[in-house]
């Protein structure tokens, strides 16, 4: 049969792609701090902070949202 | 309101960092959750989230061509109906060169049959993908490719297509308009556009970096300078009953939002008054 399409098979397959390769700053996020807003959570693009606020630096691009939208100043971003 | 704390939308997809298509993805499938089938356009958000052989999309999802997400959308609702899965949730994603000009006659046709489906607008103000050309929701002086500022033009001339009063006339059942600097308040639309019987349609505003020239970091910032200035206002209209749904406390100079980008850099201080002057009458009759 001619293929008139293409179907991919394996949701979320992105995740072999490492984004966190184009970083050049870097979140550093300071639990004592934090006040558990979870803004960072809401905002991140790459949704790589979890419920623990762990951020998963193989997919971050250190965009700074987090930083920028932390009410207490709790995320850092420090050059790779 | 019940959110999942699941994601829908994987990491590694390829959009710029600080992209704020994809926190509206993000937003709007925790909301739905994983009973939902979404549908795209083409743009950004499809190129992004699906370079084959992979997908970001943790949920089925469908992508056709540019102009006919809404009829994709369509016969996917019409065949879920027909197998009785009616539970599920049809979510159509078109950016706004997808949705105001070229996707427009088909969606009118969807909002007219009166399918069961939520159309999520995702409005970056111009056809990002392909390199930042204008759109019909590009707004008023904004710079782009195919509107560049120049000794001959300040930008783009016209005054942004108001796409939501456009699916309103349709009287469709639920119409908002929303911004992902306010997840709150556009997580509750996802969630009442989901629940009404027949189309609804979300106008979601989305800061684009590339393509509004910031620094990423400032994305949700931009959203919300948009709102807090009036330039973008936040309302929904349920079954033909007009609310605003967020006030600013105290409205702040439209300069705050078009300085902040590269886009608007080159307006002279009379294009600026000029759009505030639109703006102030619009938020005058909304009282905002
Ligand atoms: C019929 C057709 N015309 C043109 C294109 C090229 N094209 C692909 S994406 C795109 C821009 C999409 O703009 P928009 O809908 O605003 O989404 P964005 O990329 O900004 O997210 C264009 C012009 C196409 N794919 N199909
Ligand atoms: S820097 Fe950007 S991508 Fe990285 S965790 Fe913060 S918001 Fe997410
Ligand atoms: S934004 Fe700051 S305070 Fe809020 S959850 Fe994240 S780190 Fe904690
Ligand atoms: S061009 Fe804009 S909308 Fe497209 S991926 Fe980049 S930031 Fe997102
Ligand atoms: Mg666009």
């Amino acid at each position: 049969m001619v293929s008139v399409g293409a179907a991919v098979k394996e949701p979320g397959s992105t995740r072999k792609n490492k984004t966190g390769s184009w970083r050049t700053f870097k979140p550093i996020l300071d639990k004592e701090k934090c006040i558990e807003c979870e803004n960072c959570i809401m905002f991140c693009p790459e949704g790589c902070i979890n419920n623990d606020y762990d951020i998963d630096y193989d997919y971050c691009k250190g965009c700074g949202i987090c930083e920028e939208e932390c009410p207490v100043k709790a995320i850092k971003m420090e050059r790779e | 309101m019940e959110i999942s704390d699941k994601e829908f939308f994987a990491p590694g997809h390829r959009a710029c960092a600080g992209c704020g298509a994809t926190i509206g993805v993000r937003l709007a499938l925790k909301v739905l959750g994983e009973n939902t089938v979404a549908i795209s356009a083409t743009g950004c958000l499809e190129v992004i989230s699906t370079p084959y052989p992979e997908t970001a999309w943790e949920i089925p999802w469908m992508h056709v061509a540019f102009e006919n997400a809404a009829a994709v959308a369509s016969g996917v609702e019409a065949a879920l109906k027909s197998q009785g899965k009616t539970d599920t949730t049809v979510v159509v994603f078109g950016g706004d060169g997808g949705t105001a000009d070229i996707g427009l006659q088909a969606l009118s046709g969807a909002m007219e049959r009166g399918h069961n489906l939520i159309y999520i607008c995702y409005d970056n103000e111009a056809y990002m993908n392909t390199g930042i050309q204008r759109s019909g929701a590009t707004p008023y002086g904004a710079s782009t490719t195919t509107s560049p500022h120049g000794k001959e033009s300040f930008g783009e001339d016209k005054p942004k297509k108001n796409m939501p009063m456009i699916m309103a006339a349709h009287g469709v059942p639920y119409v908002a308009t929303a911004s992902i600097s306010y997840p709150e308040d556009f997580m509750k639309k996802v969630k009442k556009a989901a629940e009404v019987e027949g189309p609804a349609y979300i106008h979601l505003q989305q800061p684009c970096t590339t393509g509004w020239g910031y620094n990423p970091a400032k994305t949700i910032e931009l959203g919300r300078l948009a709102v807090e200035t009036g330039s973008w206002i936040l309302y929904e209209i349920e079954e033909g009953e007009f609310k605003v749904t967020y006030r600013p406390i105290q409205r702040r100079a439209v300069n705050e939002y078009l300085n902040a980008q590269k886009r608007f850099k080159h307006l002279t201080d009379l294009e600026k008054e000029r759009i505030q002057s639109h703006v102030d009458a619009i938020c005058i009759e909304l009282k905002i």
